[in-house]
Parts: structure tokens; sequence; C-alpha cells
């Protein structure tokens, strides 16, 4: 029910074509079977299609067309179940260096914007997301600077060239720019169970120059924020086409599939929870327009919008993917049906840049109570 | 004109011409449904529906020569915005703007819409529904109430229930079994008449709020003439179900006079209080008012996404089930939370403490959201066969 620009449309499109012929479940289960959970493979025809430049702005090598036509594209990752580190590179890093502008910027969001380079954010240190929370630091005088910490859930960690680190110098929150292959980081990867990227990393006495700071204090703060509402957003919006194509295909089977003589679809236990369903997302998808919308604008709404999208399409994504189980029976078990990864993709998404509870509990925070 | 300038003169005219005491925030009483038995609040009420009537915006979407503004989406949208960023009240809320208005749009031969729009626009004329009966609800289209043709006018005789203001209104929007010999959905005709009209009596029915602004409604021989029926014989099923759909979105949407909108956080604070963490002393409720404020912003967002495909001249169709679903379910989670944060003081329900039970008495009232305009389970019925396809 959404209204799109012209520019907004032809994005959609192209990249349900794009996405649909060759980078679907089919794709994403022969990554799966060779145990790539990277798909370095995509990127280049990504940054071909301008999508790693995204919101870059031109001056910095993207295509600057904002945080909608972006949330466009994440639908559709999130329904081929698509591997690649748009989230984690074009949106987050992308996000953040715009942001930051400077030296920093100028050499490595063109990169990002090419896919000559990936840049994926260090932030989470435990179980549950809390940027707030930071052990990891930076120390020593200037022309001595050393990082140690250690980093969990870094998403595209595993492959990315740099990585941006948020660490605290004092009581400064500091934005560093580290190369993983530095004497003393060591990346461990993990097998996740929706078989996207991820590592943990430590640092130990990581050297730094005064240049690889990307921002600290008040200006990293804004930074951050920045960043981690476009992200959420985004993260929404892929959990948004997760969400969608495990109902789709759980509409089309209550459309199929007979017991009693009759077809499924016919009981109306089935259809009152299908329709319900079907209004959760109606609603979700205008929420995440609206927060979409909000960054582009750079409104005041802009915290509130994207948080709120991002508890509310926890809700609605599982869901979504539970009922879609449920009401396939015993098929909706098996690992031949897509919608166990569906699944497993959207617990994943839940957990990336903080979850129903999370950010519920910072909205009622912001209403005093 | 340009869109600025029409920006700008709009908040020019409503400066001058929407009266102080327009400005501050109503209760229900306050609200002007116009109509012959309408007796205005204050002299300030009847000077803005003058006011706004002679402009046209009382219904700013409808065409002029029917009584509207004419004004394109756009349009709308700003006098929407200038009217909320002075706080101006609806000048005139009404049936037949929501409900009869659209349809007669639709439906209504030129006469008709010439000769009833104006009324509506300028509050002159106040509708009430006539659709429900005792046997049929949910399943509206086994209405028994009958319509027997003599020639020049219809004979009607029936029962309907559950009438809104059938006490306080004029005319009835009414269905009626004028074709006996068809089948249940094809024999309806969509009547309008007179609530004087000999043969008419009403009986209020007292709901659970206290209030009591619904009726029985008894029509023995109503006489109707023949032009008071919108559209052909045996159409009045196809008009009936295009009506209900601009009702759902009118109930759907949470700013009509259907829902009073508090607010619930700084409610519960003044009531509760905050721990030594700064929370909400309550914390189950606490947890349960935030997911409510998280699916109230997601609803906001989707009504405004919604207002703005519907101002692009869109119609909602089906999809006014969902509006409707999600916007009174909303509600009702919003009117339990409102009193359960009021505690014991909520449960007053008389006299000058405690605005009289307010609380409880819109708690109350919440629950027929769910009920009136198709009960949630029928719009998850439409919804699953209409808009997702399923088998019926
Ligand atoms: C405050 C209020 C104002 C109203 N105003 C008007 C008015 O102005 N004019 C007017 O004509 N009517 C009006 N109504 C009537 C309203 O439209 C009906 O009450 C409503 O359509 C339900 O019909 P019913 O009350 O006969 O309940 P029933 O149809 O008997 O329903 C009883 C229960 O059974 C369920 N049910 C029924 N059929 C099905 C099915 N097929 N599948 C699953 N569940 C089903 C319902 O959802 C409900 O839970 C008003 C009602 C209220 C509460």
């Amino acid at each position: 029910m959404e209204l799109l620009s012209e520019d907004q449309q032809l994005i959609a499109d192209s990249a349900a074509g794009f996405l649909r012929d060759g980078h679907g479940i089919a794709a994403f289960r022969a990554l799966r079977e060779v145990g790539d959970d990277a798909n370095s493979a995509i990127l280049a025809d990504l940054a071909e299609m301008g999508w790693m430049g995204i919101v870059i702005p031109e001056a910095l090598g993207g295509v600057g067309l904002g945080y909608r036509a972006a949330g466009l594209i994440a639908e559709e990752l999130g329904r081929n179940l698509t591997v690649s580190p748009f989230v984690s590179s074009a949106i987050l890093a992308g996000t953040a260096l715009a942001s930051a502008g400077g030296d920093l910027a100028q050499n490595w969001a063109p990169k990002i914007a090419t896919g000559d380079a990936v840049v994926a954010l260090a932030m989470d240190e435990a179980a549950k997301h809390r940027p707030e929370r930071i052990a990891t630091a930076v120390t020593g005088a200037p022309g001595a600077l050393k990082l140690n910490g250690r980093k969990t859930y870094v998403v595209d960690g595993g492959v990315a060239d740099r990585l941006i680190v948020t660490a605290k110098r004092g009581d400064d929150l500091c934005l560093v720019m580290c190369d993983p292959l530095a004497v003393g980081v060591t990346r461990a990867p993990q097998v996740m169970l929706d078989h996207c990227n991820t590592a943990a990393v430590i640092f130990e006495d990581v050297e730094i120059a005064g240049a690889d700071i990307l921002a600290q204090g008040a200006a990293a703060d804004q930074i951050l924020a920045k960043t981690l509402a476009a992200g959420r957003a985004i993260a929404a919006a892929e959990q948004l086409g997760v969400a969608k194509a495990a109902a789709e295909q759980t509409y089309d089977y209550l459309r199929t599939r007979k017991q009693f003589g009759v077809l499924i679809g016919q009981f109306q236990a089935l259809q009152h929870r299908a329709a319900d369903l079907y209004c959760e997302l109606a609603q979700v998808s205008s929420l995440i327009a609206a927060a979409l919308n909000a960054l582009d604008e750079d409104s005041a709404e802009v915290e509130t919008l994207t948080r709120a999208a991002k508890a509310k399409m926890a809700r609605v994504g599982r869901q979504a993917t539970e009922e879609g189980v449920q009401m396939h029976g015993g098929i909706g078990m098996t690992d031949e049906m897509d919608l166990g990864l569906l699944m497993k993709r959207d617990r994943a998404l839940t957990e990336f840049l903080g979850d129903a509870g999370y950010h519920t509990e910072w909205i009622l925070r912001q209403r005093g109570i | 004109m340009d869109i600025d300038t029409f920006r700008s003169e709009t908040r020019a005219w409503l400066e001058v011409n929407c009266p102080a005491e327009m400005r501050t925030p109503m209760g229900e009483d306050d609200i002007c449904w116009g109509g012959r038995k309408f007796v205005f609040r204050s002299p300030a009420q009847k000077q803005w529906l003058e006011a706004m009537a002679a402009k046209g915006w009382t219904v700013p979407a409808w065409p002029k020569s029917y009584g509207g503004g004419g004004l394109s989406g756009d349009e709308q949208k700003i006098l929407a915005e200038e009217m909320q960023r002075i706080n101006a009240r609806p000048p005139l809320q009404s049936f037949g703007i929501w409900m009869l208005g659209p349809a007669l749009l639709q439906f209504g031969s030129e006469e008709q819409k010439r000769h009833y729009l104006p009324l509506i626009a300028r509050g002159e004329i106040r509708w009430c529904q006539g659709y429900s009966e005792p046997g049929a609800g949910s399943d509206l289209a086994g209405l028994q109430t009958k319509g027997v043709d003599r020639g020049d006018h219809f004979e009607v005789t029936g029962q309907k229930i559950w009438t809104s203001y059938a006490d306080k209104a004029d005319w009835i929007f009414c269905l009626v079994r004028t074709e006996p010999e068809e089948k249940k959905h094809t024999g309806i005709s969509f009547l309008l008449f007179d609530m004087e009209s000999a043969g008419v009596s009403t009986k209020p029915i007292k709901l659970i709020s206290g209030a009591s602004p619904f009726c029985e409604t008894f029509f023995d021989g109503v006489k109707v003439p023949k032009d008071q029926i919108v559209g052909a014989r045996g159409q009045g099923w196809t008009i009936a179900k295009y009506l209900l759909t601009h009702e759902r979105e009118m109930i759907g949407a949470a700013d009509s006079a259907l829902f009073a909108k508090s607010d619930l956080a700084a409610d519960a604070l003044a009531a509760i209080g905050l721990d030594d963490t700064g929370r909400l002393d309550d914390p189950m409720l606490r947890a349960e008012m935030g997911q409510f404020l998280v699916d109230e912003l997601c609803f906001d967002a989707h009504l405004d996404m919604t207002g703005a495909y519907m101002r692009a001249g869109h119609e909602l169709g089906a999809r006014s089930a969902e509006l409707k679903y999600l916007g009174t379910e909303l509600n009702k989670r919003r009117q339990s939370l409102r009193v359960a944060a009021g505690g014991s003081d909520d449960l007053v329900w008389e006299g000058a403490a405690n605005d009289a039970g307010q609380a409880a008495k819109d708690w109350l009232r919440s629950k027929a959201n769910t009920i009136e305009g198709g009960t949630s389970e029928v719009m998850l019925s439409i919804l699953s066969k209409a808009v997702l396809k399923l088998p019926g």
C-alpha cells in the first residue's frame, strides 16, 4: 500500500528480478552445501548495480539514493535469503563513513561502493546487543596507541578488509578503523545457524595510528547513533522480506494441501491466523517504510521509528515463521522445505542490532516510564 | 493554485474563522453531529460549522457541486495538517459524511446527489444506519425486513436493532428485502427515508457503559416513495458492502469520535510512579505497555501510509477490513491498559471525582469496537477470502 517514487519502483523491480534469477533460495542452498558463508562472488554485481553505494553520496563514489531505496533492496535480499555484505558494508560502514567524512571516508567509502573492499562494524561484546557497554579500549599516548578487547557477532567480520571498532578512549567513545590482518588481531570464524558470515575478533595490543581514528567523543556518539539507526531499519526491511516469503509459502500451502477431503485453507481456524499474519505484515511494512523515510529526511523521529520498526519486526517475523511451520505440519520441519531456512535467518536478524525487548525498553524510557 | 499558496491561505483563513473555543480538546459531548434536532453547545460551535460548511470543508474531498470542497489529495492533507496545527475540532461528524455520502457518490442518481449530499455537508440532516436485525448480524444478508411494492412506493415492515442514534437521527439508510423471489443477496434494496414517517418507532437500548446510543427500530407499514431507492432494485447488497468499506475505514482510523485517545504513559506515571531505577513501578504492566506503544507507533505509521495511498486516488476495498481489525483490536488494548494503570481510581463511576469514571466508560465502550461495523472474526474471514484468496 506504500506509494513509491518512480526511481524507487525501478529499484524494487530490478532487485526482485536480479535476485530471483540466480540468487534465490536455491543459490543459498548451494552456498551452504560448499560451506561458503560470504558469497563474495556476488559483490561485483551488487556494486555494478550501484547497491553497495546506495547510501553513500556521489562525492564519495556512491549513488546516494537513500535509505528507502536501500530498504527495498534489503527486503528482496531477505525474501531470497541472498547472502551478501549489503547490510554490514553498504549500510553500516557506508553510513558511518559518510557521516564521519574526512580522509578515512575519502579512502574507504569509494572502495565500498565499487565492491573493492568490505568493511564491517565490530561492536557487540556479549551475547545480547548492548552497544553502550564497551570494554574494548584505546590506550596510550598519541603516537603509541594500542587497541585491546574482544568483539563478538561481527557480521561479515570473517571476510572484511577493514573493521570499524567501537572502543573507549578514557570516557569517550572512539571509532577505530582497524586492519583485521594487523599484528595482534585474531579472528575466529564461526558457523552460524543462518549460514551467514560472522566472526569473533580479539584485539591484543594492536597498534593504532591517530589517522585510524574515524571519530571520537560527541562526534563518534552521533555517528554511531545514525549508523545503528540505519542498520536497524535496513535489517528490519530484510527481515520483512524473510517474513513475507514465509507467509506467501504458507498461504500457497493453505490453497493446495488437502485433509479430511477439503483444502486446509477452508478451515476457519487457519484462515483467521493467516489473515491476522497478513494484517501484521501490512502494518509493519508501513512502519519500516516510515522509519526509512525518516532516515532520508533526517527527521527528529529517526531514533523512535527505527527502534520501533526493529522491535515490531522481531515479533512479526517470529509470528510469520512459526505460523508457517505450524501450518505446514510435518513437512514444515524438513530441511527440504525453505521455511526452516527462513526461520533461522529470521532468528538471526532479530538478535542483530537489538531485539524487541531491547528497543521496547528504550521507547518506554523515552516516554518517561 | 500552487500548494504553498494554498497552505498560507488556508492558515490565514483558519486563523480568522476558527473560534478559540473550537481549538480546545473535545469530549464525546462536544461532537457536532448536526441534524434537525441538534442543539449546539455554544454559539462558537454553530459559527464554526457554518464557516466550514460555506467553504465545503466539512467534506473537503467531495465535489463542489455537491457541497464539498473539491480539494485535491495534497490540498486535503494540508487542510488536515493546518487544522491539527491549531487543534481545530472537526466541525461536523456524521454517518452521512462517513458512510452514506461515499455510497451516494458512487451509486446515487445525479438528482439524489444534488439533493442529499449538500444536506449532509451542511449538517442539516442527520442519518442513521438500518442494517442489523435481531436475526441478521454477521449474516447481514439474511435480513428479513420487507418492502412490498405498492406501485408508487414500497411499504416497509420489520425490525432493525443496534441502530446507533436512531432516536436522534432525521433519516435512515436502510436495507430492505424488496424481491422475495430472488436469492438471499440479490433480493435486497437500499432505501432512504425520513424517521418521522408514519409507522417508524424507536426504543433505546442501554449499553454496558451506561450510555444508550443505540436503539431497536420498528417499521410498521412505512411508505417509502420509489425515488428514494439508491441504485436498482436488488442492488442493495452491493451498495451495502461498498458503504461498509467506508464505515470500516472510519472505525479503523483511530482519530474518529469512537476512540478516546489519552497519553497512556503519562497516566500510568501519575497513577503508579517510578521505582528506584526510574522505571514504572509495575514491571508486568510496563512490559505490556511497551508492546502496546510499539504497536501504536506501527499502526499510526500504517494509517499515515494508507491515508497517502487513498489521497492518491486508490480505494481500499476489502483492505478496509485490515484497518478495522488492527485499529479496533489496538484500541481495546489501549483502554484496558488505561484502566489497569488507573487501578481502583478508575472504578469510580459517578460524581465529580476522576472525571465521572470516563476511563472506565471508554474502556467498556471500546469492547464494541471489534463488534460494530462487522466483528473481528468477520474481518478476518473477509481478508482470508478477498485478499489472500483462500478457498471458501
Ligand atoms: C456499539 C454498536 C453500534 C452499532 N451500530 C449499528 C448501527 O448503527 N446500525 C446497524 O445496522 N448495526 C449496528 N451495530 C450492529 C453490528 O453491526 C452487529 O452487532 C455486528 O454485525 C454483529 O452482529 P451480531 O451482534 O448479530 O452478532 P453475531 O453475528 O450473532 O455474532 C456473535 C459472535 O459470533 C461470531 N460469528 C458470527 N458469524 C461468524 C462466522 N461466520 N465465523 C466466525 N465467527 C462468527 C461473531 O464474530 C461474534 O463473535 C452496532 C453494534 C454495536 C455494538
